[in-house]
């Protein structure tokens, strides 16, 4: 091997010495980045108190939750023994931690989930009517005012910006308990975000159509509901599709500032450590948003044809 | 005008299929779903939106008005919304250090058992399935009020998310790269080392990133259930109805927000040189 080396070769020399001070600043470089990092997160552990100790003790009351969560206390013993057979899993309603224990308030929860998943389609029906209406005086090839396009698209902004759990804490006030300050928090930020994505379809809609209908006097309101929207909606109706999964992730959580659905439910049971109910709620949250994202994956590929 | 109306009426007689109109079916479709929206707008007492805007002139006025600014707690303020960046930081970051050998795990030209990539997709799926809020919401009530709650909400939805995007980033490399360090006999870990790292670490890098930009949102709503940082503020202004406190807060996080988001872009720009993920 050392006789094939051209150690010899100054210019060689040259590239070996180039390529290690290159290499060392480089991994100089990668070092410092990476004691930055870790020098941010002792920094920031200590902002926050988070230490290890701290974990360590919070970790066996997690432990505790799955404990209780699997185990029976039988009457008359000290002890609470765990149960994990399939005949006590299926053993019916008044067999305690069995399935149908678990779910035996089944018929409110699916009522509290009907209600999530109406919330979400009101909010993102709501939405799309506002940010459609308000999308075409946010895009600057319609419209020639410049601060008619400017206070549009920062008024979306804004909408979109504010987080809408926060925004239905302040709207339960005025409104009152219950789903329609969830409705509305939803619809707004549901407003913001498809505002923007509308405003960027019509920027990029063909303008032909447009110079078409003004060229034979055709007013505002008719260049763009016969010359813009035929191109747009189906673009528009795709991405209300998408939002709509979202926003029913949304609406299960807005519950928990006391906005209506199954998140003021699942804060309730929390709130009194009825386990069995927390791991119910959250099994029917995880079936009821897997299912929507599966249905609305179908319809978007059935539908428009290509996925957004 | 007449002349166009009498070439309307020959070619309608030529291509009526043009001039059919849209069909029962869809006027009745289109009734039924705004019947339904008109149904759900009663269900939820939609009039009160209406009925009940005077007190949401109360609350806006009240918002605006912004005399009593010396009086506030300002430092008290600031430190929770540092507080909530933090949260954000360490959360995402401790979702990273699991994200990776999970990443690694969960891809299936790592491992190429299909029973095994099921379950771990399948774990991830779990992970990042339920909201962070239900998460904080749990590890509150197991860790007690304060940051470290939400610092573990943040990290175990993070490592549901980052372990899913690894995994398919890495699913995605150049072979060609593994062969070439195969063929000259390394092992497993010389592999994942030399072939599949390097071409995954940018990947890694901004999405890391991007994820600590969107948790600083996200952390902001967390201390409404009261997992710590500048929502626990926040919900105490609210409950309190010191609602020029409550806009004050809001344009904090609307500021921070910005802040972040400029910062993380430009990280993002300095380390890997793509503005996008």
């Amino acid at each position: 091997m050392t006789a094939l080396t051209p150690t010899d070769d100054p210019a060689y020399r040259l590239f070996v010495q180039r390529f290690g001070a290159l290499r060392r600043s480089r991994q100089m470089e990668s070092a410092l980045t990476v004691a930055a990092a870790v020098l941010l997160f002792v920094v920031a552990a200590a902002w926050t108190d988070f230490s290890p100790e701290q974990i360590a003790a919070g970790l066996p009351r997690i432990g505790e939750y799955f404990g209780k969560l699997f185990s029976i206390q039988p009457r008359g013993a000290a002890n609470p023994e765990a149960v994990l057979a399939l005949g006590h899993l299926f053993g019916g309603m008044r067999e305690p931690q069995s399935i149908a224990y678990w779910f035996y308030r089944i018929g409110t929860y699916a009522s509290l989930l009907w209600q999530t998943i109406e919330m979400a389609i009101l909010a993102t029906a709501l939405g799309f009517g506002a940010a459609f209406v308000l999308s075409f005086p946010g895009t600057h090839t319609f419209v020639g005012s410049r601060s008619v396009v400017l206070v549009t698209r920062r008024g979306l902004e804004v909408m979109r910006t504010v987080p809408q759990v926060v925004l239905a804490f302040i709207l339960v006030w005025p409104f009152g308990i219950g789903p329609l300050a969830g409705v509305l928090a939803i619809a707004v930020h549901t407003t913001g975000t498809l505002g923007k994505l509308f405003v960027e379809l019509n920027e990029n809609a063909d303008l032909r159509p447009v110079d078409g209908i003004r060229s034979v006097g055709g007013s505002w309101l008719a260049q763009v509901r016969l010359g813009v929207v035929p191109q747009v909606l189906p673009g528009f109706l795709s991405y209300a599709l998408l939002r709509f999964e979202i926003n029913v992730r949304s609406s299960t959580i807005i519950g928990f500032v006391g906005a209506g659905g199954i998140g003021q439910e699942l804060k309730r049971v929390i709130g009194f450590n009825i386990y069995e109910e927390v791991s119910a709620i959250c099994i029917c949250i995880l079936l009821i948003v897997v299912a929507i994202d599966l249905a609305s994956e179908q319809i978007r590929h059935r539908f428009i044809g290509v996925a957004a | 005008m007449s002349g166009a109306a009498l070439d309307l009426s020959a070619e309608r007689v030529r291509h009526p299929e043009v001039f059919r109109g849209k069909g029962w079916l869809r006027w009745l479709l289109l009734g039924a779903i705004f019947a339904y929206l008109g149904y759900l707008l009663w269900l939820f007492d939609f009039v009160r939106v209406f009925t009940d805007l005077p007190r949401v002139w109360v609350i806006v006025r009240l918002m605006v008005d912004w005399t009593q600014i010396g009086t506030w707690d300002h430092a008290e303020l600031w430190r929770s919304m540092l507080e909530t960046v933090a949260m954000a930081y360490l959360g995402s970051m401790l979702g990273m250090v699991f994200a990776v050998p999970l990443g690694f795990l969960g891809a299936r030209n790592v491992i190429p058992r299909r029973v095994f990539h099921f379950l771990t997709r399948r774990l991830f799926d779990g992970l990042r399935g339920l909201d962070q809020l239900i998460w904080a919401l749990v590890f509150v009530r197991a860790m007690g009020l304060g940051p470290i709650a939400g610092i573990m909400a943040i990290a175990v939805v993070e490592t549901g998310v980052l372990a899913k995007l690894f995994a398919e980033a890495i699913e995605n490399i150049d072979r060609r790269q593994v062969e070439g360090i195969t063929s000259v006999g390394a092992g497993f870990v010389a592999r994942l080392r030399f072939a599949v790292l390097p071409q995954v670490l940018p990947v890694m890098i901004s999405q890391t990133l991007y994820s600590i930009e969107s948790n600083a949102r996200e952390a902001t709503i967390l201390g409404l259930v009261g997992a710590g940082g500048i929502g626990l503020r926040l919900s105490e202004r609210i409950q309190i109805n010191a609602w020029d406190q409550v806009a004050y807060i809001i344009v904090l996080i609307l500021l921070s927000v910005a802040v972040i988001d400029t910062t993380s872009r430009y990280l993002r720009l300095r380390l890997i040189g793509v503005a996008n993920r």
